[in-house]
């Protein structure tokens, strides 16, 4: 495992300073090509020199110039990813952090994978208010990791799927490639902006130029040719980058996928899961092109076929090479699996993983049912709104109302039964759980009002009635001694008799 | 003079041998801590799971009342897994349970009532993670009790190994009955 992040590491070093020569060479380029013609009064005269000496005196300040700019540019974006970019990258999706209790399930199987892959730290988990299916990883390291799921997600896949997903959002932390594809993509952007703002710039202020390099003639045929192999470049750059950059990320949810398989001993979850994701066409909200890769399935276009600019590959492959996965489960089976599915020879999987002798047997799934199926959406959904703050009221029919929390009535009918169902506001408000929007509503406030005592006996069911007319029950799990009214708000000392 | 030199030489020799030796049994010590270590992580979920066995039979009691000896099988044991010690022991004890909780299990399907009660969902959520952390964290075990393993019988740790008695330690390997059985396929 560690050979496995050791050879990321040195594939990542090499395509970083890949990256990092194209966004120096456009930085020299755009800063010799533009500096002489910017009309400084130094380099004009340095234009002049070059004009008095027939040939070709090129003058280098410019591009060193453009370099130490376009680095220092790099330099910040990248400070700020490295420190901050788990936390934009949570905050623009819309991720909450949940507790155990909202979702038990997710949270042990991202426990489970946390043992799996021998990660030192189980990673924060997040919930997005989405009901799209994806998911996605962040943190530089294992130790600020946290994996993100949809409500959506969490609705439609079953454990072994679920489990499947987890399995490789916690593979890429394990990998390393969050940090990674932050930094490239980083780079990439950088990229992308200086070449943009050089070409619209220029498009902008060609008329001036024109007139001016006219009426001057300086630094002439040089600078001339300098500014068509600076726009030449910058046009060619970014997409450069962005073939490294999307080749690299898909290359990496292969590697991701054949952790996962290792990980749960069970393809044919992340398989299925997949394949469900595959069928879904929810579109996801607040994704960018730079936030994409991160996610398990490119959230922006799904279906693209294996194009040299698509940051994931074709669903429909991943699918297959998992399937083909037999007999036990390691790096080097689903390489093989790779093979024998695509056709194709070329490894996604680097050496020192394949030379690993780790084998582990393929895993039985666990049961599943069609009424679980029903259950799990539907558990999905209240956990969706019991993050936003809805309230839920249990009707004497079974059935559970949700409110909003800008509901803004005190009773609501039952969509089942018709029965009026009371908003326990004055309680609501004595918590503060949605408190202010509610309080102004009907609900007389609780103070003023005399408390009511009520003599109790033993620990069985006990019924009787508030001063205000509502009927109030006591359950034999109820011990505290005091509570209060429903409806009015009212204190009630209980004493036991 | 030439004597203070080969002194010198047998002294020095010595030192580095001792510290080599040194090396050898920090690294001894280092992978039988390893082990230690990936243990525990095994020991919690075995302790979580043998906790969540008598809240599981206090929830189903009432509803499986004509199914007393699969109830019984299961308590009996629980309890033999929790005092187990020693790896092997403990290994076949836990054996036992997974069967005694596959067969429960098995018969939990003809009781839809029970299926439907949240509690016994959420019991039943707990286990099949606790089982599959024990899964997840035994192949991370029994790799550090192999590279121990190993080190003890190699040379020339072995030597170090033998002076100050390490001894190997026990591979965690489950029984699973129903892994191992044949299935029955009939066409008729």
């Amino acid at each position: 495992m560690f050979e496995l992040i050791r050879a990321n590491k040195r594939r990542s070093v090499i395509l970083v300073f890949v990256m990092l020569l194209v966004l120096l060479a456009l930085g020299f380029l755009i800063g010799a090509a533009v500096v002489p013609s910017v009309g400084a009064s130094r380099v004009d005269y340095r234009g002049d020199q070059a004009s008095i000496q027939p040939g070709f005196a090129f003058d280098p300040t410019g591009g060193f110039l453009g370099m130490g700019v376009a680095f220092f540019i790099w330099m910040i974006q990248s400070a700020i990813a490295y420190f901050a970019g788990g936390r934009i990258l949570l905050s623009i999706s819309g991720a909450r952090e949940i507790k155990k209790e909202d979702h038990p399930q997710l949270f042990n199987v991202v426990e489970e994978m946390t043992i799996a892959a021998r990660l030192p730290k189980m990673p924060r988990v997040f919930l997005i208010d989405n009901m799209a299916l994806n998911a996605f990883a962040t943190g530089r390291s294992p130790d600020n990791a946290a994996v993100a799921v949809t409500a959506g997600l969490l609705g439609k896949l079953d454990r072994d799927q679920l489990q499947g997903v987890i399995a490789h959002e916690i593979s890429h932390i394990v990998h390393r490639d969050v940090l990674f594809m932050t930094m490239v993509g980083i780079m990439l952007g950088t990229i992308v902006m200086i070449s943009e703002v050089f070409l619209r710039s220029l498009w902008y202020s060609s008329a001036t130029r024109r007139y001016r390099s006219s009426s001057r003639r300086e630094g002439g045929g040089a600078q001339m040719i300098l500014m068509v192999v600076a726009i030449v470049f910058a046009i060619l750059a970014p997409i450069i980058a962005q073939l490294i950059y999307f080749a690299v990320s898909r290359r990496r949810e292969y590697l991701a996928d054949a952790g996962a398989a290792v990980y749960t001993r069970y393809p044919e979850g992340l398989a299925g899961a997949l394949e469900v994701l595959a069928r879904d066409n929810q579109p996801m909200e607040n994704v960018s092109r730079a936030t994409a890769p991160m996610y398990i399935v490119n959230p922006l276009n799904k279906m693209s076929a294996a194009g040299l600019m698509s940051t994931h590959p074709p669903l429909q492959d991943r699918i297959k090479v998992l399937r083909c996965i037999a007999g036990g489960v390691s790096y080097a089976d689903y390489q093989t699996a790779w093979s024998k599915a695509l056709g194709k020879k070329a490894g996604s999987i680097p050496a020192s993983a394949l030379a690993s002798k780790e084998r582990a047997p393929l895993r039985k799934p666990s049961g599943k049912s069609a009424k679980a199926a029903r259950r799990r959406m539907r558990e999905a959904g209240d956990l969706l709104r019991n993050v936003n703050d809805f309230l839920f009221l249990a009707c004497v029919c079974g059935m559970r109302v949700k409110l909003p929390p800008d509901f803004k009535k005190d009773h609501v009918d039952c969509p089942r039964c018709k029965r009026t169902l009371q908003v326990p506001v004055a309680q609501l408000a004595a918590i503060g759980a949605i408190g202010d929007q509610l309080t102004g509503a009907t609900a007389s406030p609780a103070q003023g009002k005399e408390a009511l005592t009520v003599t109790r006996h033993g620990r069985e069911w006990m019924s009787f009635k508030c001063r205000c007319g509502a009927m109030k029950n006591l359950s034999p799990s109820f011990t505290a001694d005091h509570t209060t009214c429903t409806q009015c708000g009212r204190s009630i000392q209980i004493v036991q008799g | 003079m030439i004597v203070l030199v080969a002194l010198g030489i047998i002294v020095g020799l010595g030192v580095l041998l001792f510290l080599w030796f040194i090396g050898i049994y920090n690294g001894l010590v280092r992978l039988k801590n390893a082990v230690k270590n990936a243990w525990s992580q095994i020991d919690v979920q075995l302790k979580r799971r043998h906790d969540l066995i008598p809240n599981l039979i206090e929830t189903v009691k009432g509803y499986m009342t004509h199914e007393r000896e699969t109830l019984e099988n299961i308590t009996k044991a629980r309890n033999l897994a929790a005092n187990a010690s020693g790896v092997g022991e403990q290994a076949k004890a836990e054996g036992q349970l997974n069967q005694a909780l596959s067969s429960f299990f098995l018969v939990v399907e003809n009781y839809p009532d029970l299926k439907a009660n949240t509690n016994f969902l959420s019991l039943q959520e707990e286990l099949t993670s606790t089982e599959n952390k024990i899964g997840f964290a035994r192949q991370a075990y029994n790799d550090a009790a192999m590279q121990f393993n190993n080190k003890i019988e190699m040379f020339p740790s072995n030597i170090v190994a033998g002076m100050f008695n390490f001894r190997q330690a026990e591979f965690f390997e489950i029984e699973d009955e129903a892994e191992r059985a044949v299935p029955k396929v009939s066409f008729s």
